[in-house]
């Protein structure tokens, strides 16, 4: 293909490390290079994005089935999986009517659709896996042996504080009562058990941020400037 | 006029951010030339993440699901390395999808990555065959649960638009219950949440999963019963690198990574310290 070509795999490169860095300025102050990097990266992305939708959901779900369900009208034999697409895309039709002021109203229908949809297909899988089965994960024997009958103090601790844990984190969102006396001690062991929680989580992105950082880094470097093999 | 003398300790509260960039940069771009790997401690979860893949009988068919794409490769990219690694180790049949449009290419780098290991350049895998990538289709979780009742009605063609039926792979493949195993590979919505809740709760699927160090603490509470290991983040490919015996760019990253929280560790107990010194000073 053509744009295998070692020329262009050159020219990807460089406007690749040239727009990082673009990006990159912005570390330094807000400026002109940055902005410009940016209005490109949101146009490109909106353009990649509608032609990603087009070919890979818009013709193989709508548009081919729907020509091959009105060809077997005149051909046969009558492909009805074909022609019901017409419902999806009378839907997704309506859908668009929002743009226009006086018939924003039917976008109601399809959006309806969607809601009740995803209600019935997440509501059951939610409670299942993520009610129901963690659950039935936390009831747990605090105090663990190993297959010699030793004690696994760890873990049993490791499960002693999830489950301390767990209850003073229900404690911290029972509202029907005043967080006072005893029940307002645990609710405040639960805040701590959330501040770990959060800061375990905030943790974690900036780990996740440093890998991006990393692979651009690296990219800059071996990919774009070959200093590193 | 003379400007007034500032202290030590008012010069740390007015720190330039950027000078925190320049120590950031310095800190991951250094040992990039370094070429090192740091021996890291495995946590409970990839233990179980190996065990569980090691495992997996030879030859046995898995289903690898790649969902992400470009922006979160330097993360997710090393582990799909490393499990298309164990897949060539173990003469895994492999069948690979996206549900996240990149997610397919994705898999196509990272298993020519794994065929470049010089412990695998006389593997001669044979598309069809051996592995088969069916590319990417939309409809998030929906996907999962017609793939629950029919694979190829949701997968009518593969990748490069051949028609599964005429792939030999395809030929003994009816749904998700004629998967061994799951390595699911995810950086958001639709992932490893909806493979747990239909693929795994629903259709009995044994999956592990590997996810973005942002997701890893929403995933943590299903490794037990649900995910069978998880490895998160950049420390978990690294750790995953070094317990299969795979090292690759995680572990290589890993440096500057530690490198890094330290430089951030040490700036927030900086400012911590010049903050309670001012507002004692203050407070005097």
């Amino acid at each position: 293909m053509w744009m295998e070509h070692p020329g262009w795999v050159l020219f990807g490169t460089w406007m690749a490390a040239l727009f990082t860095l673009g990006i990159m300025s912005f570390l330094y102050r807000d400026n002109p290079v940055y902005k410009f990097c940016e209005a490109v990266f949101v146009g490109i992305s909106a353009g990649y994005w509608f032609v990603s939708y087009f070919w890979q959901t818009f013709l193989p779900k709508l548009g081919d089935p729907l020509v091959a369900g009105v060809n077997s009208l005149f051909s046969g034999p009558i492909q009805w999986n074909g022609l019901l697409v017409i419902i999806p895309g009378i839907l997704g039709v309506m859908m668009l009517l929002r743009l226009i002021p006086g018939a924003g109203w039917l976008s109601r229908w399809p959006l309806a659709f969607v809601v009740g949809y995803t209600a019935g297909l997440r509501l059951i899988t939610f409670l299942m896996s993520n009610a129901m089965t963690q659950l039935q994960n936390s009831v747990e024997p605090i105090v663990r042996y190993s297959s010699t009958g030793a004690l696994l103090g760890w873990e049993s601790f490791n499960i002693l504080l999830v489950t301390v844990g767990t209850f003073a984190g229900l404690f911290y969102f029972f509202f029907s009562q005043e967080h006072k006396g005893a029940f307002g001690r645990v609710a405040r062991i639960g805040t701590w058990f959330l501040m770990v929680t959060f800061g375990a989580a905030f943790g974690y992105t900036v780990m996740g941020r440093m890998s991006l950082l990393i692979g651009r880094l690296d990219f800059l470097m071996s990919g774009w400037l070959h200093l590193v093999h | 006029m003379a400007e007034p003398q500032t202290s030590f300790i008012d010069r740390l509260m007015r720190i330039d951010r950027r000078v925190i960039f320049i120590f950031i940069g310095v800190a991951l771009i250094f040992p990039l030339f370094l070429n090192v790997t740091e021996r890291i401690q495995v946590s409970p979860e990839v233990q179980m993440l190996n065990d569980a893949l090691n495992k997996v009988p030879d030859g046995a068919l898995v289903l690898y699901a790649l969902d992400y794409d470009p922006p979160s490769a330097p993360e997710l990219q090393p582990m799909a390395v490393a499990a298309f690694k164990v897949a060539l180790k173990k003469k895994l049949k492999m069948v690979i999808i996206g549900l996240w449009p990149q997610g397919p290419q994705q898999a196509n780098m990272a298993l020519e990555t794994a065929l470049r290991d010089d412990r695998f350049k006389d593997v001669k895998l044979t598309y069809g065959v051996d592995y088969v990538n069916l590319g990417f289709q939309s409809g998030n979780e929906a996907v999962i649960q017609k793939m629950g009742s029919d694979i190829p009605t949701t997968f009518p063609r593969d990748y490069a638009g051949t028609p599964v039926g005429q792939i030999p792979i395809m030929k003994s493949i009816r749904n998700l219950g004629n998967f061994d195993f799951m390595v699911n590979i995810s950086a958001g919505y639709p992932g490893t949440r909806e493979w747990v809740q239909f693929g795994v709760d629903r259709f009995g699927l044994k999956m592990i999963s590997g996810s973005t160090a942002v997701q890893t603490p929403e995933m943590s509470p299903y490794v037990g019963r649900q995910l069978l290991g998880l490895m998160g983040g950049m420390r978990g490919a690294a750790e995953f690198e070094q317990i299969s015996e795979n090292p690759g760019r995680a572990l290589k990253f890993m440096v500057g990574q530690s490198v890094a929280h330290v430089i951030v560790i040490l700036f927030i107990i900086i400012g911590n310290v010049a903050y309670f010194a001012t507002r004692k000073k203050k407070g005097a």
